[in-house]
């Protein structure tokens, strides 16, 4: 290996990237000043990708599919938007923007969604997976239980991964570049070896594993061959380091489909490479930039083929190319660089954009000029989004970790996570009052709650009702979890991220929550007003009559925040009894994405006053509109739900007028990097930050031509306002949006 | 919302009448700060943007510690630089209950920030400006004594400008607030009589240009009130950049708010 240029440590005999950005590190305190606008040739592709999506917009969303091939990692010749200009090369086919099938996640899936862009998949293809190939779609439902079928059906468990590819599971794509593939072939190969008897299912299964990880390793040196791209050797430049990490990231968004594929924390490795090269006189910072920009758009091209019903859990075809910016070393140094710099200004240089997903690691100790920075990207673009670096270090144990989709933490490497998705908390604090039956169909969902009858809703006798309700919601939701996970690693394995991942990693299983703010209002509605249950004659509860008023979360009323807390705390304590698949940790998340919208059509009214059918508020934010005491009661509100009852993470979107940030650029900035600072000093974990007013908004939706790439925050992800649907532009409309008196 | 438990009775020593509370001010002083509007003021200016805020009666009466407590759960966004503003309608007005107000707030290290119209002094105003007032931020409504009766409906302007002295006597932070409304106080002769008054004056950091807007006329009809400047126009950016070129002739710094 080639690596006397470098400060050589533990990483030089054995794989681990953190030890190499440990000892090369060149942190950056100073200012943005020294960044350059995009090159010439960035400038011409970005033309060729902003006509190509627009092309794609107009045919509903879709430029191409391929309905030939099944998408692997060495699948299609190498694919170009315009070879001459292009400094880093890579596309998911052999066209920009052409869609794939990728069917070991579910067949019927991907004929759903060919059928819907008219036209279905190769006749051979069809008769394989009709007949002698399984998926993991059809694994799951091999083995669920009729009780989970009915759970996942009446919509208390929601957007389970079992008809999609999980996803989440971040492969370290940056050892591609530092090790080159054949020293991580034999590090894999010596790990396989070190697998031995006796032969029980995980041992067996692990070999498996590894077997499926070293062929896809083999398949990967094909990809850049493709490319004429060595990727057996390790990177030798700042390009070539840039070009093997996407490389890498390629080889994982060619091979799943998963709904987040997150790219990890890969800006400070590559600033080793780019500082190099700058200061051997080999590249200028024009090309530093270019390598960056190009990088970043072939991560704003990449698609993933979905049928339209995939958009009311996940709005706005979103890929979740989340990439974790800055942060802080366990030894008090910045993770800052030039390249973290670099990276936000992509934004600038090619306009904002949903993705990558950029996350911003924020500690209050991060250099000022970052942290200003970060805040001015924030204000004008709307694109990016801060998590609690400090918090999450602490807790979890890595300073080394990227964000698997929205806010859940991993440690690059060295960790991966099941994703859950979500169960309808709201809808199961409705089975609490119903006897256990379902507020809609009556159908008998939870056994051993006394039906209920009293006039009024009793604080303490529903909240006994409440905690079976979530018992038997949290055991139903374990097992469906249980069963895809392992279906997913028997079909439908992330070989080629595992690859990238050391052998037997620690596992987090991924649950969530939605409709907390609801359940909060509720409890807060039952407890402190008096709640008339008003029933059909099957005794079913079909609306709320509320006498008196009654404290709302997003107050900072602590009356009111401990429920939420409470609820929260509960939930995953419930969780935590059970056993789980490879004995992966449980972790619970307050997160919906954009099904908000659509929990709010499966969800009867509330104890709270919401009616049936408004959405959700997303994640953990408050309900819109009743956060009435300013922006700070409502941060501190959903500060207080304790990280520890938590840990994948606690989504909060906030959206303020410009405006009412201040008057001039430099004091909207220090408000909101200190606003940042005061939220994250609570222990919160997760912000989401629009800056924007509520007319450029109704503009767009009236002028949507004219906005292409407006970006909004959604719930831990940013989608281009324009693509989602009318219903989700109004939900998004309706929200709080702070402002001064 | 708060736990009451803690805070004492309420005597009319350890209560403020307070018209609006926001929390998270970012126009009234520097950084985020929590701005308490206080009820009453004896002036009754025409442009007055809270003239719900001009009676001296009416408003809700807080005790100090409950105030106190609100701002400590703000704190944490406050940062280097913001802090605590009592506004108004006057704050002065309620100078004597403010003392022990500023003087808790600079127990828990909490900046203090009075907007004023500055015309009360007395051994009041006086405690609590020397004391426990960080900053004043200081409203000169008129540079000549005809425009500033008919502008506050009230005379001598002069006790304003003695306040001002005082401050600077001190040696503490001021800041100066014009309100620039075409027609009436815009007259560059008036910006350079402003300028002159006050450019030895060591303890200005800043004077920031407040552009007349119409925000509040709906408050003076729901009120009963006639509102006289409704022919008023707000400000051509060429006029609030043309008042601030003057301006920056005598100030370190001038802002447009």
């Amino acid at each position: 290996m080639e690596v006397k240029q470098f400060k050589s440590g533990v990483w030089t005999e054995k794989v681990n990237v953190r030890d190499f950005v440990i000892n090369n590190i060149t942190p950056y305190h100073g200012t943005h000043e020294f960044l350059v606008g995009p090159s010439a040739k960035t400038q011409k592709l970005w033309d060729l990708c902003k006509q190509a999506t627009q092309e794609e917009r107009d045919n509903n969303g879709v430029r191409s599919v391929d309905t030939e091939t099944i998408s692997t990692v060495s699948a299609f010749e190498a694919g170009y938007i315009d070879r001459d200009n292009e400094v880093i090369v890579g596309l998911q086919t052999d066209e920009l923007l052409k869609r794939t099938m990728k069917p070991f996640g579910g067949f019927k899936v991907v004929q759903k969604a060919l059928s819907e862009q008219g036209v279905a998949p190769n006749e051979n293809l069809t008769n394989l997976f009709t007949k002698y190939v399984k998926t993991h779609n059809d694994g799951v439902f091999d083995a669920y239980t009729t009780e989970i079928k009915k759970f996942r059906s009446l919509g208390f468990l929601t957007g389970l991964p079992d008809n999609y590819a999980r996803g989440r599971v971040i492969g370290d794509y940056r050892r591609v570049a530092l090790y080159g593939i054949d020293f991580l072939i034999n590090s894999k190969k010596a790990d396989k070896e070190a697998i031995t008897g006796p032969m029980t299912d995980d041992v067996i299964r692990l070999r498996e594993e590894v077997a499926e990880q070293i062929k896809s390793l083999k398949e990967m040196i094909e990809l850049g061959a493709k490319y004429n791209l060595d990727l057996a050797r390790p990177a030798q430049n700042a390009q070539e380091a840039v070009q093997w990490t996407y490389m890498a990231y390629l080889a994982a968004v060619k091979s799943q489909d998963g709904a987040a594929m997150s790219l990890g924390n890969v800006s400070t490795f590559l600033d080793i490479f780019i500082e190099n090269d700058l200061k051997e006189g080999i590249i200028t910072e024009q090309e530093a930039q270019e390598y960056i920009d190009q990088f970043v758009m072939k991560l704003r091209m990449v698609r993933h083929l979905r049928m339209a019903a995939y958009d009311e859990i996940f709005a706005g075809d979103p890929t979740w190319v989340t990439e974790a910016i800055g942060g802080m070393f366990s030894d008090g140094r910045s993770k800052v660089t030039k390249t973290s710099f670099r990276f936000l200004h992509t934004l600038y240089n090619l306009g904002p954009s949903p993705e990558p997903n950029i996350t911003i690691l924020w500690s209050e100790s991060l250099p000022q000029n970052f942290k200003d920075y970060c805040a001015k990207v924030a204000i004008d673009t709307s694109s990016i989004q801060f998590e609690n670096d400090n918090l999450m270090r602490e807790n979890r144990g890595s300073d080394d970790y990227g964000i698997a989709c929205c806010v859940s933490y991993q440690a690059l490497g060295k960790s991966i996570q099941f994703f859950g998705a979500r169960t309808n908390l709201a809808k199961t604090l409705l089975l609490a009052v119903n006897g256990g039956r379902c507020e809609f169909t009556g159908k008998q969902v939870v056994e051993g709650i006394p039906e209920y009858t009293d006039e009024y809703l009793d604080f303490d006798k529903v909240m006994a009702n409440f905690k079976i309700a979530m018992k038997e919601v949290a055991r139903v939701y374990n097992d469906s979890m249980n069963i895809i996970h392992y279906m997913h690693d028997k079909y439908y394995y992330e070989k080629a991220q595992m690859a990238l991942i050391d052998t037997n990693p620690s596992i987090n299983i991924a649950y969530g929550i939605a409709g907390l703010s609801i359940v909060a209002d509720s409890l807060s509605a039952i407890k402190y007003a008096k709640v008339k249950p008003v029933r059909n004659e099957e005794g079913l509860t079909v609306d709320f009559k509320i006498e008196g008023e009654f404290p709302c979360y997003g107050n900072d009323d602590d009356r009111v925040d401990a429920l939420a807390a409470n609820a929260v705390a509960d939930f995953n304590n419930e969780l935590k009894q059970l056993p789980v698949y490879k004995n992966a940790e449980p972790t619970m998340s307050v997160l919906t994405i954009t099904s908000n919208v659509s929990y709010g059509k499966k969800t009867g009214a509330t104890p709270d006053g919401r009616a049936y059918g408004v959405p959700f508020a997303p994640g953990a934010n408050p309900m819109h509109g009743r956060d009435k005491n300013g922006a700070i009661a409502s941060l501190n509100s959903v500060a207080k739900i304790d990280y520890k009852d938590s840990l994948d993470g606690i989504s909060n979107t906030f959206s303020i007028v410009p405006k009412s940030l201040g008057s001039t650029e430099e004091d909207r900035i220090d408000n909101l990097a200190t606003t940042l600072d005061g939220y994250f000093s609570r222990n919160a974990q997760h912000l989401n930050v629009n800056v924007l007013d509520k007319e450029t908004l109704l503009d767009a939706m009236e002028n949507p031509g004219e906005y292409p790439q407006l970006t909004i925050r959604v719930s831990g992800y940013a989608v281009n306002f324009v693509r989602l649907t009318k219903e989700q532009q109004m939900e998004v409309i309706t929200r709080s949006f702070h402002e001064s008196m | 919302m708060l736990n009451l438990n803690t805070i004492p009775i309420k005597t009319a020593e350890n209560i403020l009448r307070v018209h609006s509370i926001e929390s998270f001010g970012t126009h009234d002083g520097p950084g985020i700060r929590m701005v308490i509007f206080l009820q009453g003021c004896k002036l009754k200016c025409l442009y007055c943007h809270n003239p719900d805020s001009i009676q001296t009666t009416g408003g809700e009466e807080y005790h100090i510690e409950e105030l106190v407590q609100m701002a400590l759960k703000m704190k944490s966004y406050f940062g280097k630089k913001g802090g605590v503003t009592v506004s108004g309608g006057e704050p002065l007005l309620q100078a004597k209950a403010l003392i022990p107000f500023f003087k808790r707030l600079k127990e828990e290290g909490i900046h203090t920030n009075i907007d004023t119209n500055g015309r009360i002094l007395n051994h009041f105003s006086r405690e609590l400006l020397d004391d426990y007032a960080d900053l004043i931020m200081l409203d000169i409504k008129h540079m000549t004594e005809e425009g500033y009766v008919a502008l506050t409906g009230q005379a001598n302007k002069e006790i304003a400008f003695n306040l001002a002295k005082h401050r600077e006597d001190s040696g503490k932070n001021m800041w100066l607030r014009y309100v620039l409304i075409p027609g009436l106080t815009n007259d560059p002769k008036l910006l350079h009589q402003l300028g002159n008054h006050f450019k030895d004056y060591k303890t200005i950091e800043k004077i920031e240009i407040q552009p007349y807007h119409k925000l509040g006329i709906h408050k003076w009809e729901a009120l009963g009130w006639e509102y006289q400047l409704k022919d008023a126009r707000e400000n051509t950016e060429e006029e609030l950049q043309e008042a601030s070129e003057i301006l920056k002739t005598y100030f370190k710094e001038v802002r447009i708010n």
